[in-house]
């Protein structure tokens, strides 16, 4: 019973930064923006963050230098995407390979650093619960933070106000622009908003799950952040279960290979691609439903007026 | 492109005269200042050597090893060589221009320290008969080309025989790059010296099909601990694995170089290697003129390979033991690999007695009796 808890724990672990940054992509994507530069700011959020960390100490400070880079980031791209109407998919790609490049520059004095000890997460007495206690009430914060998230934008995007414009400006613009919304300034803020979730994520990387920094440690979780919003048709719900099912099979796969299972490494590394994806493409099947929550203007450079 | 870029960033810091000497030199080629001596053009020419590199000299590990064995050239002979490094070159077609490049400039003696290097070094080496050319870890040669190795399984024996006294659960996890003979063989060591002193260890293994991802290896540790190991070794690159351990309240040990400051309390030793007194060796056979096509593996006895820092809190009795096996390592009295090696399907590999031989040791594709699971392989 231990080992499942052990694998749950892990689990968790291994799906937060992907749930952070996806959920972080979703919202420029329900926006009409897509971002193809999710690794790129991660990558340079991490170091943020990990430079942080190692002058302060502190986790706070770490995770706000990551988000402010990844929203840095972002705002950059924002301003060349929707202000300069720049093609969104080069520009993101630009900004994954400058992320990467820029990111091993400014780090490269902090390969093989090591952070002082990082405090351990235990929520007193829950955490004592056989089985579920280490599985769930020992993780950091963030975790914690990344289901709550995904229940307040699942809120946001269906119960509000602010939600029903958001979608409104990714469904279609031109109406949102002619009921009087400022569709550009709206976009540049999920936008950036999205940037900070994904420098979350990637400061969450570095500081907490490595915790250290290398060049490329993403390893291209960005990506696959980016595939789980469009796998899991854009549903925050969705996103978070993608992000547990990728963490999950990670795990399980080096679990196999510790318990023995006679199948090849190299399949088993496989699983975690291949079981999101055919899991996430069979209950998202229905194409009326994709069609229904695609946002009907993403990656469409939007100019008022025209 | 990148590694232009930020090579031209590097140098703007610095003064302008280094950015025109880069800039000519271009490709990401770094000049390790020499001793400004005055000019005094009777002197001799320096020797120039070169090194390409596979990743970071910052790595903490491979890499690193590889630059402090470069620093202790320079340091040996002063201002007669002159020596350069390419650093972070990806295994593949970059690899060959910028071996070309090196052969180019005048270099006359050059390193390539990963096994990716391999074919293109090759092919330059053909191309310039009067530059020497040195591999590490591979197994090609040329008139003009010969390769160099350490013994890290010996290194892992060590470790073993320190793990087995250590490990409560009698168990020890293995993180695994690639199913190479390499690994296998430092498997198989490891194993079999932690069976030297207790008998009932068993060694679970995990791969992780690179040689450097510390989130993955990260994540690999820590199933191994999940699953019952308290004793890590890795064949990665990263501290990863031992800041798992660390993290988790295991032991584990550092890989290429000295990692005990990353984790104070789970590290047991590190098994280092020390390329210096072959890089010494090498120049001085260029300077000689005695340089000859030859396969040099040296280990213990030669000082290339180690175990350092071994912790306090491993029982003095053991310290001695790991004394007396690296002893006899040095003067020939024991051999890691001594038959009878049985695999882990109970097929003696290894008649009682016999001590493995190099062409053995380059084709072990097995796990030794106590290592679970099987070698994932095409086959």
């Amino acid at each position: 019973m231990n080992e499942v808890a052990l694998l749950l724990a892990a689990t968790i672990a291994s799906g937060t930064p992907l749930a952070l940054a996806g959920l972080g992509l979703l919202l420029n994507e329900r926006a009409g923006v897509l971002n193809l530069g999710a690794e790129g700011m991660m990558l340079v959020a991490a170091i943020a963050g990990f430079a942080t960390a190692f002058a302060t100490g502190s986790d706070m400070l770490a995770f706000a230098a990551g988000a402010a880079a990844g929203g840095g980031m972002a705002l950059v791209f924002g301003v060349l995407v929707i202000g300069l109407n720049t093609n969104q998919y080069a520009t993101g790609l630009a900004l994954s390979i400058f992320g990467g490049g820029f990111s091993a520059f400014v780090g490269a004095g902090y390969v093989g650093q090591r952070l002082s000890d990082r405090a351990q997460w235990a929520l007193p007495l829950l955490s004592d619960i056989p089985v579920l206690g280490p599985a769930l009430f020992r993780q950091h914060p963030l975790a914690w933070i990344a289901l709550l998230l995904c229940v307040a934008i699942a809120l946001m995007l269906y119960r509000t106000r602010a939600g029903l414009i958001l979608r409104a400006i990714g469904e279609s613009p031109e109406s949102a622009h002619a009921l009087g919304y400022p569709v550009r300034t709206l976009r540049l803020l999920a936008v950036v908003a999205g940037g900070a979730l994904c420098g979350l994520a990637g400061a969450f990387l570095s500081v907490v799950y490595a915790p250290m920094w290398v060049e490329g440690l993403v390893a291209g979780r960005g990506w696959i952040a980016l595939a789980l919003t469009a796998f899991a048709t854009w549903r925050p719900a969705r996103v978070l279960l993608g992000a547990y099912l990728f963490g999950g099979l990670t795990m399980v796969q080096f679990w196999m290979q510790t318990a023995g299972v006679p199948i090849a490494s190299y399949w088993l590394a496989m699983l975690p691609y291949v079981a999101t994806i055919v899991v996430l493409a069979v209950i998202s099947r229905n194409p009326t439903w994709i069609r229904l929550n695609m946002p009907a203007s993403l990656g469409k450079a939007y100019h008022p007026g025209h | 492109m990148t590694d232009v870029r930020k090579r031209a960033l590097v140098a703007g810091a610095g003064a302008a005269a280094a950015v025109a000497a880069l800039g000519l030199s271009g490709c990401g080629k770094k000049e390790e200042p020499v001793a400004k001596a005055p000019p005094a053009p009777p002197k001799p020419d320096p020797l120039k050597a070169a090194w390409v590199y596979v990743g970071p000299v910052g790595d903490a590990g491979w890499t690193f090893a590889h630059d402090q064995g470069r620093k202790a050239v320079e340091k040996e002979f002063g201002d007669r060589v002159q020596t350069s490094f390419v650093e972070k070159v990806p295994e593949g077609a970059d690899a060959e221009r910028v071996i070309r490049d090196l052969a180019t400039q005048g270099n006359k003696i050059i390193f390539a320290t990963s096994f990716g290097f391999m074919e293109p070094m090759l092919k330059v080496a053909g191309e310039f008969p009067q530059v020497k050319f040195e591999h590490a870890t591979g197994y090609k040669t040329a008139d003009n080309m010969r390769i160099y190795d350490a013994k890290f399984f010996e290194d892992a024996y060590l470790a073993g025989v320190i793990a087995g006294a250590m490990t409560k659960s009698n168990t020890l996890g293995f993180v695994g790059s690639f199913p190479i003979p390499e690994v296998l063989r430092n498997i198989n060591a490891y194993t079999l010296g932690a069976q030297s002193v207790n008998p009932k260890i068993r060694t679970r293994v995990v791969w992780v099909n690179t040689w450097f991802d510390p989130p993955k290896e990260a994540e690999a540790a820590q199933s191994l601990i999940n699953a019952g190991a308290d004793v890590l070794l890795q064949n990665t690159d990263s501290t990863a694995v031992l800041q798992t351990a660390e993290k988790n309240g295991k032991y584990a040990f550092g890989w290429d170089s000295d990692m005990s400051a990353f984790a104070p309390k789970a590290h047991l030793a590190s098994c280092i290697v020390d390329w210096s007194n072959y890089y010494k060796k090498a120049i001085k056979d260029v300077m000689d003129g005695t340089w000859k096509v030859e396969r040099t593996v040296w280990g213990v006895k030669e000082g290339q390979n180690a175990l350092v820092k071994v912790s306090e809190v491993v029982p003095a009795e053991i310290r001695a033991q790991v004394d007396k096996l690296s002893a006899g390592l040095k003067d020939g009295s024991f051999a890691v690999f001594t038959g009878p090696v049985m695999d882990s399907a109970g097929k003696e590999r290894l008649p009682k007695g016999e001590v493995a031989s190099q062409e053995w040791r380059d084709k072990v594709d097995f796990y030794v009796r106590g290592v679970e699971g099987r070698i994932p392989a095409g086959k």
